[in-house]
Parts: C-alpha cells; structure tokens; sequence
C-alpha cells in the first residue's frame, strides 16, 4: 500500500477516498450486469427465462444449458454443438497468431536494426494495412484463396489473418525495437553473432512485454473475427460463425439459456487470456513512453 | 608500414562528406586518441575502423590486412561503448565469453578466459550478476572485461567513460593507462575530453570538421599545436590567442601589443624568423601557465617578458589563482601560484614566458613554424 501512495500524482484523504471507491464501485456493477445475466440465465431451465425472470438468480441450479451448447445443439443442420467449431477456432488462432506474432518481431527487428534504403516506404506501406476495411478485400482475398487451393479450409483462413494482422504485429515491434539501443545489436556484431543469433540470443529475450501485447490483440482479433470466417470458412467455419448459426436459427424454440452458454463458451478463451496476462498488456503498451 | 593503417580514408553520406582524407599509421602497442568536437567524425572514424560504417574511399588495414568489407567479427577488434551496451538478458560472465562462444571457442577455454580476465580486473565476484544490478564503474569494467577476453588486435573505445560521474571518471582514466601499460595493447579511443586525450595517449589525432587538424604526441600537440583551432581545443583554460603586429627592435623581432589601459607594449619573440612579417599583423599564442606572477615564471626559459597590466578579476581555484585581463583587444587568462599578491582593478606585474609563445598566420590560422 505505501508504495501505491508513493506512486500517486494527487494525496487523497478519507472522504475523496470513499467519494472515488464508491464511484468505481458503480462503475464495476454497471460494467459486470451482463456478465451476470449471461452466467445466470445459462443456469437456469428455459422455463426460469420465459416466465420473465431475467435478472433473477436461478431457482433451479442446472449445467444443462451448457452441456447442450457445447455438445448437443443444433448448429445449422449437424446437432453436433459447439465442440467442433470451437477446435476449428483453437486450430485457425493458434498458428495465425504464432505466424503474425513471429513475422512482426521480425520485421520490426529488420526495420529498426538492419534499416535499408525505403525502410520508412515499407513500414508506411506495412502499416496501411491496418487500416484497410475487411470488406474491401474480401472478393480478391476469395480469389487468391481459391487460386491458392485454400477456399473454404483452415490454412486459408490462417493466410488471411496472417496477411491482416502483420501490419499490426509490426507496428508494434517496431516501435518497441525502435527504442533498443543499437549499440547493442553493434556489440553483438562485433562479437560475432549474425542476424538470427542477434534476434535469437538478444532481441527476443528483451521482447517480453511486446510479445505479450501482440498476443493478445491478435488472438482477441482473430478470435472474435466473423466476417473472414463467414466468408471463407467454408466447411471449417470458427466458433463466432457457428455461435452466430446457434442464436439466429429460426425454427423451433428459441433456448435462451443455452444461446447465454454458448455465447459465454465463443467469449471464454479471450476472457482467460486477458485475465492471465491483462496486467503484461498495459505494462507493454506503456514500454518505451516512460523512463524505466 | 604501421600495425593499424588508416591510407586516405573518406567517407561520405550522398553529397556530404563527413571525413577527408584522413591517413594514419598506428605502431603495435600505441595509444592513438582521436579527439574533437561533436560532428568532428571521430566517432565514424571508429566505427570504419570496426566495420560498423563502411569506408567510401581509401583503406584501412590492420596488421598488413586490408580491411574494407570485412565483416566486424572478422577483423580481431573488440570495442568498448559509451553505454557499454551489455547485453541485460545475460549475466556478467555470460556477457564476457557471448564472443568466445560466437567464434565457437570450447567451453573450457572460455571459462579459463573468463577467470583470467575476471582477476585482472576484479569482477570475479560480479561474473554471476546481472548488468541491470551493477554500478556505473561495474559496467564499465565489465564492458573492458568483454573486450579483453578476446585478445583482439585492436581496442576500440568510443568515449567510454562519459557516462560516469566526475570522480570515477578520474579513476577509471588511470585504471586504463594502468591497464595500456600492463598489456602493451594497441588502442583507438575516441573523446571530446581534452584532459582524458592528453592523460592517456601515446598520440593524439585532432579532429575538425572531418578533418584531423593535427597527429602528434601530446607534447607536441600542446606545446606546437598545428593552427589556432588546435591550439584553443587542447588546454583547459584554453590558449589565449591575440592579434599583435610585428616590429624589429636591436634587429629582434617584438610582438607589439595593446595592453588593458590602450598602450601599446613590446613582447620579445624567442623565434627569429618572426623577422619576416616585420611590419605585419600576426596571431600571437601563449598558454596561461606562461603568464605568471615574476616569482611563478619558469626558471629554465630564456626569455621572460615582464609586462605590466590592469587586472580584469581574479578566480582563485585552489591550486593556482586565475587572472583574467584585457590584452591585445582580448579576454585573455593568466594563471597564477594560489598565493600571488594579485588583486582586481590594480596593475600588476606580470610575467611571460616568451620562449613558449606560438606565433599565427591571421590568414590562414597555421602556426608559423620557426
């Protein structure tokens, strides 16, 4: 605690304490009431929801919504669940955010360390991407995919998002490498060590706070992406597709309890990933501004 | 034919030439000092000689080796940084053998290595820590320890001890003429720190503009500096320089010079050739420590000029007392023992030591050889 108070612009005494705890305290409830009623409703029976106690704790305490979405619901025609979709999605974030992850480090340690004539060009050009709308490039991403065999499968939708989420990986290690002192990678030239030893042995050890930056934006992105996946998912579509199938189906009753499950399942890896390595994220995106 | 060969080495960056055809010849053992201001390329001088920069005409060669285009862990040199650039992921040892490994060195050799260099310099009991829990000096020996332990050809220091505060800075200059001698290795060390060129050196290169104005021993430089920006760069305070005009008198030549109340005095030159600009304007050069109180003066000169002048201030700085007076049109500094009778406002008897004055040409600022 003391080290909190020595850290902190402005002395607060009780009152203005309890002035601001009370108002993040409001704040909290106010941001977690959907969390709440998603994870109520999921376990309660349809019967709880429909006689119009929404925001009421469950009577009857039931994992059967959860059972249903995950292994037992109809998702388009299949009434496989959930299951299969979310390990379409475990098997397109995994390798897309390993890919993007790599290839960014190594463009920023290309960029910062080994600037060549038109580096700023390519960083610009690089870095355009990001703000390149999805919709623009879906009919050629079609085209390229379907010249590439890759139309409708898992690698395909790697490709794009590998293709997407360089110019935001790069960004960021760019501008984490670009504060790296030099002398360093000069140091270790001298010593002998070439390009892949230098970013092996000295670039990526240091990487820590930026890796995890870029981890998490790109599984959350990738993650949570649904247009690419509607579009070129084809017969491996990603969980926000098929939790999309599961809520809009328009036969037969609609299952509330089991839609909050499922949709609790489809948001569940990004809320772990922000939860176990969230503090790295802000430590990482504040890295370079303020003197260590 | 030198162990360090530097043969009409420019370099340029598109249009703008940051280095002219600099030729040096460094001898096994030496200590060569490249000194100069910021923006002098002393700096980039160094990293041509490491391989960090190339080299767009001329050569440098080491130990009869030409060098352009080879790669900087090819051509035997270790280089100490101004931040010393240890590496924060690895410890102190493993900082200190990372180039031993690199050049696939077996690993018993490189703990041998890693003893021996430890000793030398007193971090074997740091060799398992880490850079960011070291002191200033600490890294600073440790960054040395990593450039001995290759046993290169040529060290390389670029301004190494500017990161340090004032007193350790003082400590580690002897620690590396302590080192130089002990090892008889050769050495390039950039500065923009006068003392720490003079102190150390065997020689001093001085840069200007991309140009070395003048090479020589640190005698040489200080006592027969090459033109007038050698002349001020080198010495703390630095050499005053004035203009007076020449005039022969019993056949001698005399600089004549204005004092502080407007009237003109006569200077005996100590260099007769001075005859040659009878009549003409010149650069007169004298170094503060030659302009004493009588009792001060050098006893083995031959030519003390005595010379009465207003006293500007007086800056006592313990060890000497400094003056400072108007002469020649110029602020000019005197030094003086830390006891001279010597007070602002009053006129006082000065002495100069005419045998160590250094005569310019106002045109073209070379010193005027004797």
């Amino acid at each position: 605690m003391a080290a909190v108070e020595q850290d902190t612009a402005v002395r607060t005494g009780g009152i203005s304490r309890v002035f601001i705890y009370g108002i993040l305290l409001i704040f909290m409830l106010f941001y977690m009431m959907p969390l709440f009623v998603m994870v109520a409703n999921s376990l309660k029976p349809l019967g709880e929801i429909t006689g119009g106690n929404m925001m009421a704790l469950p009577e009857v305490w039931t994992l059967e919504p959860w059972r249903q979405a995950w292994s037992a619901a109809q998702i388009g025609v299949e009434p496989t669940g959930l299951k299969p979709y979310f390990l379409n999605s475990i098997l397109m974030v995994v390798p897309a955010v390993v890919i993007s992850t790599i290839l960014g480090a190594l463009n920023g340690y290309v960029l910062t360390k080994w600037s060549f004539r038109g580096d700023k060009i390519i960083f610009g050009l690089l870095l355009f991407s990001c703000f390149i709308p999805f919709q623009i490039v879906l009919i050629p991403m079609a085209t390229v995919l379907g010249k590439l065999g890759l139309a409708g499968s898992i690698p395909g939708l790697v490709l794009v998002h590998v293709v997407y989420g360089i110019g935001f990986s790069t960004l960021y290690f760019r501008n984490y490498y670009a504060s790296f002192p030099t002398e360093l990678v000069r140091a270790a030239m001298i010593d002998g060590a070439g390009f892949f030893r230098i970013f092996w042995r000295i670039m990526l050890p240091v990487s820590g706070p930026i890796i995890v930056v870029t981890v998490i934006w790109q599984f959350t992105n990738i993650w949570n992406d649904f247009l690419f996946g509607a579009s070129f998912g084809g017969q491996s579509q990603p969980m926000t597709v098929a939790l999309n199938n599961l809520v809009q189906s328009s036969t037969g009753v609609k299952e509330y309890n089991v839609h909050f499950a499922g949709a609790i399942l489809a948001a569940l890896p990004t809320l772990i990933v922000y939860i176990i390595a969230g503090r790295f994220f802000v430590r990482g995106l504040m890295a370079g501004s303020v003197k260590g | 034919m030198g162990f360090l060969e530097i043969r009409n080495a420019t370099k340029s960056y598109g249009n703008v030439k940051v280095l002219h055809q600099v030729d040096i010849s460094v001898e096994e053992g030496e200590f060569l000092v490249l000194v100069g201001p910021s923006g002098c390329g002393k700096s980039t001088l160094l990293n041509m000689i490491a391989g960090l920069e190339g080299i767009s005409t001329g050569e440098i060669a080491i130990r009869g080796r030409v060098m352009n285009g080879v790669h900087p862990s090819k051509r035997n040199i270790a280089m100490v940084f101004q931040s010393y650039a240890l590496y924060p992921n690895m410890t102190v040892g493993q900082n200190m053998t990372f180039s031993l490994e690199m050049h696939g060195v077996p690993k018993a050799e490189r703990e041998k290595a890693l003893r021996d260099v430890g000793k030398l310099l007193q971090i074997e009991n740091l060799l398992d820590r880490k850079p960011g829990q070291l002191s200033g000096g600490q890294r600073q020996r440790v960054a040395m320890g990593r450039a001995l332990v290759r046993n290169p050809d040529v060290f390389l220091f670029d301004e190494p001890l500017s990161n340090l505060d004032a007193k350790l800075r003082v400590d580690m200059r002897t620690e590396i003429k302590k080192l130089h001698e002990k090892l008889k290795t050769t050495i390039v060390y950039v500065t923009h720190d006068q003392i720490e060129a003079m102190t150390l050196s065997t020689r001093i290169a001085v840069m200007y503009q991309g140009y070395v104005q003048q090479l020589g021993t640190p005698k040489e430089i200080y006592d027969t500096p090459a033109n007038v920006y050698v002349a001020t760069f080198m010495g703390s305070p630095a050499m005053n320089v004035m203009p007076v005009r020449v005039v022969m008198k019993d056949g001698v030549p005399h600089a004549q010079i204005t004092d502080a109340k407007g009237a003109e005095q006569l200077l005996k030159f100590s260099q007769p050739n001075l005859a040659a600009w009878d009549g003409s304007d010149i650069l007169l050069g004298i170094r503060p420590e030659s302009i004493t109180d009588p009792d001060g003066a050098d006893r083995n000169s031959r030519n003390i000029v005595p010379l009465r002048n207003l006293v500007g201030i007086t800056e006592p700085a313990g060890a000497d007392t400094f003056v400072a007076m108007s002469l020649g049109g110029k602020d000019i500094i005197a030094r003086m023992r830390a006891d001279a009778n010597v007070a602002s406002g009053q006129d006082f008897d000065f002495a100069i030591n005419m045998e160590k004055a250094v005569a310019f040409d106002p045109k073209t600022e070379e010193r005027i050889k004797p």
